[in-house]
């Protein structure tokens, strides 16, 4: 942990004493702003209401941003369980609908992007579409690829015990999945950032992606480094919940060998 | 002794080529079938059949004098090797999932009085293969040799008719793997178990068994090997082991 954070305070470093020689020179200096001036307009951002609605644009972009990416992510992580599972546990279910899936997951999504804001408007349900189909396809995949590789002799096991399709299903496939999910949920969390932040650059009124392209137009470093900070803590704070998730919901799965 | 299982005229063959040939045999309640014979010789396809797991292609076989339908069911249990337990529950609810899949069809969860019930019958029967202080651990946390144990315990609780088991003891270490045989031996007496064991321990075999059976082809065309198939080439009965059986529960440790 701590020599873990020797390079990222190097980083930070190395970043104020560029910063401090820029502004030696000129005191004006935009590309590289020094922490006073990045407090400053966040400060304004964070409790200062907006002119125009009223809000603390901070805090509604954070808000809409991981709404946005809840939803996704929520609808992406269930399809995985169900499809996934389906595809993994049902032969004649794979074989009709695998190549589907792997169809789709090879389409890079964001060329989906114009057909999405055509067919579903500029408003939420694109944005959330997007993330889906950029991730819920890999994840599908993911799941099934684990479930399929069960041993033969569980299934069989489980067979001699009583068990019925049902009940592999839901006894035996469904909570090995389980860990998996959660696995491929964390890294599912890089790109459903990179398909966020692309839907919200190119239309959005709100959102930590928006607010990052418009505040460009001012070269206005100030604000755009204070967001990806922010953003960065963000998807490390959900990367170590998903985890920290697993290890106590799943302590089987993680358990090192006898 | 009655017959609990019997094969006629029985023939297994993928294609063209021929597994199993003209086997005809019978299994007597209450015995302990060891099944030797080389690798690629049927002993595999034989213990599937008993499984239901496949068909026979030719000839039937009848259990209890009915013919024995094509799948898994819980009147025949199994210990493989390896993967023979679920390592997402502990050594107890692995030994109670086969009483939960039989009450709850929908749910496999009991819930009050029945889960207690189930409870009570799964501990008692960890403890018959002396895991009785390992309810808790998950297989991950286990021994081979402990795994094993479930894996045989998991099984009995479901009262099979006859328990299979297929090289059960082949990756265990030599030490472990005595206690093991004391351990089946007990139980096939304790329970009156019809054991069939696969296995490519000669002595293994010999010692654990009340009948050996040795699986190969009778013929060999070197032109077409695939086209004859393996059957039962010797079947000796070891008649004194019935009586013999060492009472070394003492000796049982746990690894």
């Amino acid at each position: 942990m701590l020599l873990g954070s020797l390079p990222i305070l190097l980083l930070v470093l190395a970043y104020l004493v560029l910063a401090a020689n820029r502004h030696a020179v000129n005191p004006a200096d935009k590309i590289l702003p020094l922490p006073s001036s990045m407090a400053e307009s966040m400060s304004a951002l964070m409790f200062v209401p907006d002119q125009l609605s009223g809000q603390l644009v901070f805090w509604a972009d954070t808000l809409a941003s991981l709404q946005r990416l809840g939803i996704g992510l929520g609808i992406s992580t269930l399809m995985a369980l169900m499809v996934g599972l389906a595809l993994g546990v049902l032969p004649p279910v794979r074989a009709t609908f695998g190549p589907l899936v792997t169809g789709i997951a090879v389409i890079p999504p964001i060329a989906l992007l114009p057909i999405l804001f055509i067919a579903l408007g500029l408003g939420e349900t694109a944005k959330v579409a997007l993330i889906v189909i950029g991730i819920a396809p890999v994840m599908i995949r993911d799941i099934a690829a684990h479930v399929a590789s069960l041993p033969r002799e569980q299934i069989i096991k489980a067979q001699t015990l009583g068990a019925s399709s049902w009940q592999v299903m839901i006894r035996v496939a469904l909570p090995q999945a389980m860990p998996r999910l959660l696995h491929a949920l964390r890294l599912a969390l890089g790109p459903a950032w990179v398909f966020l932040i692309s839907a919200e650059a190119i239309a959005s009124d709100v959102g930590l992606g928006y607010r990052i392209f418009l505040v460009r137009r001012y070269l206005s470093m100030d604000v755009i480094i204070p967001y990806v900070a922010w953003i960065a803590v963000l998807a490390i704070v959900m990367d170590v919940v998903l985890t920290v998730l697993s290890k106590r919901l799943f302590p089987w799965a993680h358990g090192e060998n006898h | 002794m009655n017959t609990l299982l019997s094969f006629k005229d029985v023939w297994v063959e993928y294609g063209d080529r021929i597994v199993i040939e003209k086997l005809t045999l019978d299994i007597e309640a209450g015995s302990f079938v060891s099944i030797v014979g080389p690798s690629g010789a049927g002993k595999s396809s034989f213990l599937r059949l008993i499984l239901g797991q496949e068909a026979p292609t030719q000839g039937e076989i009848l259990m209890d004098g009915t013919p024995l339908r094509a799948e898994c069911g819980p009147d025949r249990g199994i210990v493989f090797q390896r993967y023979s337990v679920f390592p997402h529950l502990s050594a107890l609810r692995n030994t109670m999932l086969g009483m939960e899949c039989e009450k709850s069809p929908i749910a496999t969860r009991l819930f009050g009085a029945r889960r207690r019930a189930a409870r009570e019958e799964a501990v008692e029967m960890l403890k018959a293969v002396g895991l009785g202080d390992s309810l808790d651990l998950y297989p991950a946390q286990m021994s081979g040799g402990m795994q094993q144990r479930l894996a045989i315990a998991q099984a009995l609780v479901k009262r099979p008719r006859i328990l299979l088991l297929d090289e059960p003891f082949g990756a265990l270490d030599p030490g472990i793997r005595a206690d093991m045989h004391t351990l089946i031996r007990r139980l096939w007496s304790d329970y009156g178990l019809t054991i069939v064991m696969v296995t490519h321990d000669i002595r293994e075999a010999f010692s654990l068994g009340t009948r050996v059976l040795a699986l190969d082809k009778r013929r060999h065309d070197p032109h077409a090997p695939h086209r004859f198939g393996a059957t039962a080439v010797y079947d000796l009965p070891l008649k004194d082991r019935i009586v013999h059986i060492p009472d070394e529960r003492v000796s049982i440790t746990i690894d």
